[in-house]
């Protein structure tokens, strides 16, 4: 089964493949330089204390996003 | 020799010649780079800056294997040469040969982190672009095999036509082969070549020609420029570097708005190629081994940036750096005491009484002598930073402080700028360069002053001494009324920053896109230079600043002379110095200071820590005649208004200690940021609303400590 979400909308733990980009997000750029591209894989490894920011897995590295920026990454959950 | 650029023309703008004993060291943030630099020059290195801009300009040099001296360029750390930051922008300036002021390398080491192969080409990728003779280092190789990654080199090297080193910079390993390759005669060019999107070769070969006409001599250089130029987003220009000619512009701009009006995504489309090139190749080259479990940083991160742990641990790491502030400066502390006094005593043998001795011992030696002591504690405090740095703990702190930053509008990178003046508001200003947003750096350096630094670690000390008889009172006491100075101060930054977010620099809450690398073992090597280098910056201010401040105190306290003087309290109050504390005595008797106090504020309005060798100055006039080894303490606590009273009660060192909390008190911070915000107005208002915080803030602790009866 497949099913769409929001990047900041995965639960701990879980993976999906990068869908899209909004277009015109702030820093959509700077995500897709720093390897956040439709097709990738990315996983939410944990939240920051406070809620915000978000650990991600991405290519092997771990990225801090804030959940206003990872709203912006549609996933597809596989 | 090796240079890969066509030379015909030289007529034209631009400074594209290169210089093939020049190397420029090119890295993403945490790759090693600077640990490499620094085993390679050690301490032929010069620090600078880039003139008109405001980015630090690290050269060091070294011999190659024959003895031929070569230059290197440490290049500021980015994730990409499409510019964000003037750090960035002058990365990509100086490659691309922007700079009058930077010889163009000729040869650049690009390093990476091996256990992050595919982000760090990225950065790689863009300088392939360029074809200049390259050398690619593959650092943290031992990390990248714990992390289950086997990686071909010499497939890799077969793939790029360049030498490819495995290295491993914090053990040393692979550095002999990075310097042996370094000296090699003739270095090759890449030769790796990859695909861009169909739809912006049209675009890429007239901005290239047009480049070409303004003065690019190779068709390499002008394709690679022309594909940042349609990357870059709001690019930062940045003072000293050549300008793009309006033609080129004008080419980019109207491609872009025709790609816009048919909604394809071009910037996407061209990091995604080189994406897509980068995979194929790390496909070829790299095995990657399933690990069981979680790798050893992530376990640590479980317990680090844990809900509960991490900020227990935060706590923890800064109550350690603060004891240990306490307690292991005060070895090397005592030494340095002993050796100040003693070599005031040996000066006073052998030099004729009077006023050159006078100027030599109780103006020069008391004075500096009495900043250098706090050296260790200085030292303490950047190791602790530098280690918390390489370490890779830095990051995490910033990950946990985010939420907390945003609230006051900043976000997470001002913390490390932030915790860093807690050591010195001078690097912690300069590290504010990697904030990309220009409002949010001008409100973190505007509020960095308020962090205690180690200046004001002296004026604290000295009150709280004369405070707390150490013998009756444990040490935790101390350390609490210390936690509660730092405490203030940084309640302070965050409250003025929120305050100038909210009306002064309004703007949108920045983007918080931030690296997490895995913990590693510090170079003690690079936590050590680092910390050497800052303290050096502090002497050089100990030497400078203070010693003319010590200098003019000691000519303010002793004359005019006044012969007639029976006592040298008496001589001191006709002084200039005197003169001055009495005449401001009205203003700042409200909150509890004596004109002796008032000499210290004034003086020490320069350097806060002047405050501590004006007060020396001023008790040892001032208690000459009883006892020469009298201890700074009780000559403070001997200190008394005309009625009798004591000055220093306790609820007036507290009042101090706030007012010096607040107090902007520092020369050389107000020229930092002169320097640092191109002009007068953010320093003027800076050193304004600090003093008048000060100033309502000591008002508030003494008159509020004499209502409840203190």
């Amino acid at each position: 089964m497949e099913s769409k979400c929001k990047l900041s909308d995965l639960s701990v733990g879980s993976e999906g493949v990068v869908e899209e980009i909004c277009e015109g997000a702030r820093g959509a750029l700077q995500l897709r330089e720093m390897g956040i591209l439709p097709g990738t894989r990315v996983q939410l490894v944990r939240v920051a204390p406070m809620g915000d920011p978000l650990e991600i897995l991405v290519r092997g590295y771990h990225l801090s996003i804030r959940s206003a920026e990872a709203e912006q990454v549609l996933v597809k959950i596989d | 020799m090796s240079t890969v650029l066509p030379q015909e023309k030289h007529e034209l703008p631009g400074y594209e010649e290169t210089q093939s004993s020049v190397y420029a060291f090119v890295g993403n943030p945490n790759c090693g780079k600077t640990t490499i630099f620094n085993s390679l020059t050690g301490l032929r290195q010069k620090v600078g800056n880039y003139p008109g801009v405001t980015v630090e300009k690290k050269m060091g040099e070294f011999f190659s294997q024959h003895g031929k001296p070569l230059k290197i360029i440490d290049l500021p750390g980015s994730y990409s040469l499409a510019a964000r930051s003037p750090d960035e922008a002058i990365l990509r300036d100086v490659l691309y040969g922007r700079r009058a002021d930077t010889p163009r390398p000729g040869r650049v080491v690009c390093i990476v982190d091996a256990s992050n192969l595919e982000r760090n080409l990225y950065l790689v990728h863009q300088v392939f672009d360029l074809g200049l003779p390259t050398i690619l280092v593959l650092n943290m190789m031992d990390i990248a095999a714990k992390s289950g990654l086997t990686i071909d080199v010499t497939g890799l090297e077969k793939r790029l036509g360049i030498p490819v080193i495995a290295c491993e910079a914090n053990t040393g390993k692979g550095l002999l082969e990075l310097r042996i390759a370094m000296s090699r005669a003739e270095i090759p060019c890449p030769t790796y070549d990859w695909v861009s999107p169909k739809k912006v070769e049209m675009a890429i070969a007239e901005i290239s020609d047009r480049l070409l006409e303004g003065g690019r001599h190779s068709k390499r250089v002008a394709r690679a420029e022309s594909l940042l130029l349609l990357t870059e987003q709001e690019s930062i220009r940045v003072q000293g570097s050549s300008h793009i000619v309006p033609e080129v512009m004008e080419a980019v701009l109207r491609w872009e708005s025709g790609w816009k009006r048919e909604g394809y995504d071009w910037r996407g489309g061209i990091v995604a190629a080189r994406y897509d090139a980068i995979s194929e190749l790390c496909r070829k080259i790299v095995k990657r081994q399933r690990l069981d479990g979680p790798s050893l940083s992530d376990r640590i991160d479980a317990v680090t940036v844990h809900p509960v742990w991490g900020w227990l641990i935060l706590g923890g790491i800064m109550s350690v750096l603060f004891l240990s502030i306490f307690t292991l400066a005060n070895y090397p502390m005592d030494l340095i005491d002993g050796w100040v006094s003693s070599l005031a005593n040996w000066v006073k043998g052998v030099m004729p009484a009077g006023d050159l001795e006078g100027l030599v011992t109780d103006g020069i030696i008391s004075g500096v002598g009495g900043i250098v002591i706090f050296l260790p504690q200085i030292l303490i405090l950047f190791f602790f930073i530098g280690l918390l740095e390489s370490t890779g703990y830095m990051a995490r702190a910033a990950f946990i402080m985010d939420r907390l930053m945003s609230r006051v509008g900043l976000n997470g990178k001002s913390f490390i700028p932030l915790l860093g003046s807690y050591a010195c508001a001078i690097p912690g200003i300069m590290a504010t360069r990697t904030i990309e947003e220009p409002k949010d750096r001008l409100v973190t350096i505007l509020v960095a002053p308020l962090m205690s630094c180690s200046a004001r670690l002296p004026v604290y000390l000295l009150l709280i001494t004369a405070l707390v008889p150490s013998d009756r009172v444990p040490v935790m006491t101390k350390v609490g009324l210390m936690v509660g100075m730092y405490f203030l101060g940084t309640a302070g930054a965050f409250a003025f920053a929120w305050l100038f977010k909210k009306f002064l620099l309004r703007g949108e809450t920045p983007l918080m896109i931030m690296e997490l690398p895995p913990y590693r073992v510090p170079s003690l090597k690079s936590v050590s230079l680092h910390m050497m280098e800052r303290a050096l910056l502090f002497l050089k201010r100990a030497g400078t600043i203070i010693l003319g401040i010590s200098i003019i105190l000691w000519f303010l306290t002793t004359y005019p002379k006044t012969p007639d003087a029976t006592t040298s309290t008496e001589a001191i109050s006709q002084s200039f110095a005197g003169t001055m504390g009495k005449v401001m005595e009205p203003v700042i008797e409200p909150l509890g200071f004596d004109w002796r106090i008032g000499i210290g504020l004034i003086s020490s309005f320069a350097a806060r820590e002047v405050f501590v060798s004006a007060m020396a100055i001023i008790y040892s006039v001032d208690q000459e005649d009883d006892e020469d080894t009298q201890p700074f303490r009780e000559a403070l606590l001997k200190a008394a208004w005309p009625d009798g009273r004591p000055v220093f009660t306790p609820l007036v060192c507290l009042s101090l200690m706030v007012f010096y909390v607040f107090a902007m008190q520092c020369m050389s911070t107000i020229a930092v940021v002169k320097r640092e915000t191109n002009g007068w107005k953010w320093p003027l208002f800076q050193t304004g609303y600090m003093t008048i915080a000060a100033y309502l803030a000591s008002l508030f602790v003494y008159q509020g400590g004499l209502l409840l009866g203190f």
